[in-house]
């Protein structure tokens, strides 16, 4: 196990500094003159444009300035939003829980759904759910998610009025910050409205989100139940005379599950790019439009620092997907 | 080339020859009928953008001042010159989703072919040297997937840029990893069978080797994994434009007319519809057809049906 381990963890460093050239380089790459193009103006003070130069630590030769970039990175110092002068990891880390929050929101309606439509589709294969489900499964995963979201908040928000446009929660309430999830802080205020509030927030956007997860989760659960349902074990506990219900649930699911929980895990990356998304078409103010508003602003710091955050967690996510299927599955643990 | 091949497909008694490769392919992949589907459907779309500048019943940047806003023709306000209506400065929507379909194929066209020709050279390049120099592209290959294809894309448009241009070099770059990394498992597959050994006995070269004798025997994936990364290049593109870092406007981009259209939500259905739609509909078509072109040119893929 320490061998399986310490082999993974291998693998990551290399492209866990592969990923901080990456964002370092960014900087870099921009044609022109990196301090003009983020201050924009033509007529720059001679003296400010060397201070800056300095304070970017660009005046280094590029070795140095890259080994200052990956010290102060792995001390979670990402250097200084251009625009509110706050250092990049604290605005990270106090608009991250609204990502975060979001995105279990929509991975729990994706495996709900997902679940539910591959099993149902499984069981009743070849008939007109399968169809169906197949058929919203395969729209649902080339789902352009921007126009769905457009979509849904026309109909749903415009025309029927049933769920809020855009934002985490009602301007009335003032929730005071403790996990920086919406629906926990309310819940530890005990303010019952502000909760629903919150909830009713969240309801579209997890919706956008939880689309192309849940159309693979469908996908992979149906053909895994297909495989596993053909097994003599199931046969053997049909023979048994237990009930379909159980027979599905119980001997099929469970066994079918594996191959699931794996791609559960590989969203991750999916959810991220797919926030950019969601959060730009909800104002919602997680890591996804914050990275997306510093581009436009030509916030450099912050477009560096929410590249290399966001690439991070994938890689150590992956990881411990990675690990947690060696630990339940020893074959893998064992493969060279 | 044809008759050289062995086909092993059952032939009943009355068929008298062998169907040749292509229509063994054809056979199959008409078999499939969502893929069918797919295919007239992406034959009327290079079709209508092939001819847009001909067929198209206005020009895509022309602004009828009168009719800003015209819902499509089938509505009681509608108007039989705008099939699909007019948006916000009064432009054709039709003929902008139909001058649109062009860059959109466009940029997927470019960035497949980008891609793939570096993504072929570099996965057999990593399949017939596994030593460091495989080592180290299969690396960096394992980087450039650390980040979503879409993240990936941003950032690099947010350093160079956006425009047309930039998009399709930052598409091209995203989907390099894939190409590599199905070259080389395919080509690795290919290198211990019997016949490259065949070929390495009787004296071919490198060179030879890999794109003769063993990249042939592996384009069936590569063809599937291009079709897929047309339809994820149009999602892209769309999504790109969408956020006001690809294709910008007036250009008449999908992604782009959608970013435009939310401010009109509450007013105009069709505006906001009728670019996501197509979107839908193309990316839908593109993945069934790379469905059946899995399904016909390499039966061991076949999914669980």
């Amino acid at each position: 196990m320490i061998r399986f381990l310490l082999r993974r963890i291998g693998v990551v460093i290399p492209t866990f500094l592969g990923i901080t050239l990456l964002a370092f380089s960014l900087i870099h790459l921009i044609p022109g003159d990196p301090i003009l193009v983020m201050m924009g103006e033509r007529h720059i003070d001679p003296e400010f444009y060397k201070l800056s130069m300095q304070k970017l630590g660009l005046d280094q030769p590029l070795y140095l300035q890259y080994w200052h970039y990956l010290t102060h990175a792995l001390h979670g110092d990402l250097g200084v939003s251009v625009r509110s002068q706050v250092p990049v990891m604290q605005e990270f880390l106090t608009l991250f829980p609204a990502t975060v929050e979001l995105s279990i929101c929509a991975m729990i309606f994706a495996t709900i759904v997902g679940l539910g439509a591959g099993i149902i589709a499984a069981v009743k294969r070849g008939s007109v759910a399968d169809h169906g489900v197949m058929g919203v499964a395969l729209a649902g995963y080339s789902m352009p998610i921007f126009w769905w979201g457009l979509i849904l908040i026309m109909v749903f928000s415009v025309q029927l009025g049933l769920t809020p446009v855009s934002g985490r929660i009602d301007l009335l309430y003032d929730v005071t910050p403790v996990t920086g999830l919406m629906l926990v802080d309310t819940l530890l205020a005990h303010d019952m409205d502000a909760f629903k509030s919150a909830l009713e927030h969240l309801i579209l956007p997890s919706i956008v989100l939880g689309t192309i997860p849940m159309a693979v989760i469908a996908r992979m659960t149906r053909s895994s139940m297909l495989e596993v349902l053909r097994e003599d074990y199931i046969r053997t506990a049909r023979a048994k005379g237990l009930s379909t219900t159980r027979i599905v649930l119980v001997h099929g699911l469970r066994n079918a599950l594996m191959p699931v929980v794996t791609v559960i895990g590989l969203q991750v990356g999916t959810l991220l790019a797919g926030a950019v998304l969601t959060e730009t078409i909800f104002s919602w103010p997680g890591v996804g439009s914050w990275l997306i508003n510093a581009i436009g602003a030509r916030d450099y710091p912050v477009v560096q620092g929410g590249i290399l955050l966001i690439a991070t967690l994938i890689i150590f996510v992956n990881l411990l997907v990675d690990v947690l299927y060696g630990i339940i599955n020893p074959r893998i643990r064992h493969a060279r | 080339m044809a008759q050289t091949v062995q086909t092993t497909a059952p032939v009943s008694t009355e068929v008298l020859s062998h169907p040749t490769p292509l229509h063994e392919f054809w056979l199959a992949y008409r078999a499939n009928k969502g893929a069918l589907i797919a295919l007239a459907y992406l034959v009327i779309l290079v079709l209508a953008a092939l001819l847009a500048p001909l067929i198209a019943p206005h020009s895509p940047s022309e602004q009828f001042r009168d009719f800003m806003l015209t819902p499509p023709s089938w509505m009681h306000e509608g108007h039989a010159r705008f099939l699909l209506g007019t948006d916000e400065l009064g432009r054709d929507i039709l003929s902008r989703l139909m001058h649109g379909a062009r860059l959109s194929l466009m940029i997927g066209l470019v960035s497949v072919i980008v891609s793939l020709i570096p993504g072929i050279a570099l996965g057999l390049l990593a399949a017939f040297y596994p030593g460091w120099l495989g080592t180290a592209i299969m690396r960096l290959m394992d980087i450039m997937l650390a980040l979503p294809s879409l993240l990936l894309a941003i950032a690099i448009v947010a350093v160079l840029g956006p425009g047309l241009v930039n998009t399709m070099l930052a598409l091209s770059i995203v989907t390099l990893p894939s190409y590599v990394r199905l070259t080389r498992a395919s080509a690795m597959a290919e290198l211990s069978k019997d016949y490259v050994i065949a070929a390495k006995l009787s004296g071919a070269g490198k060179v030879r080797l890999m794109f003769n004798t063993v990249l042939p025997n592996c384009m069936a994936p590569l063809i599937v994994q291009a079709t897929l990364g047309f339809s994820s290049a149009i999602l892209d593109t769309a999504a790109l434009g969408f956020l006001g870092l690809g294709v910008q406007p007036p250009l008449p981009e999908w992604g782009t007319m959608l970013a435009a259209a939310r401010d009109y939500i509450e007013r105009a259905w069709w505006v906001v519809t009728m670019p996501g739609v197509t979107i839908l509909i193309t990316v839908l078509a593109l993945n069934l057809m790379g469905d059946g072109l899995r399904d016909a040119l390499d039966p061991k893929l076949k999914r669980l049906a």
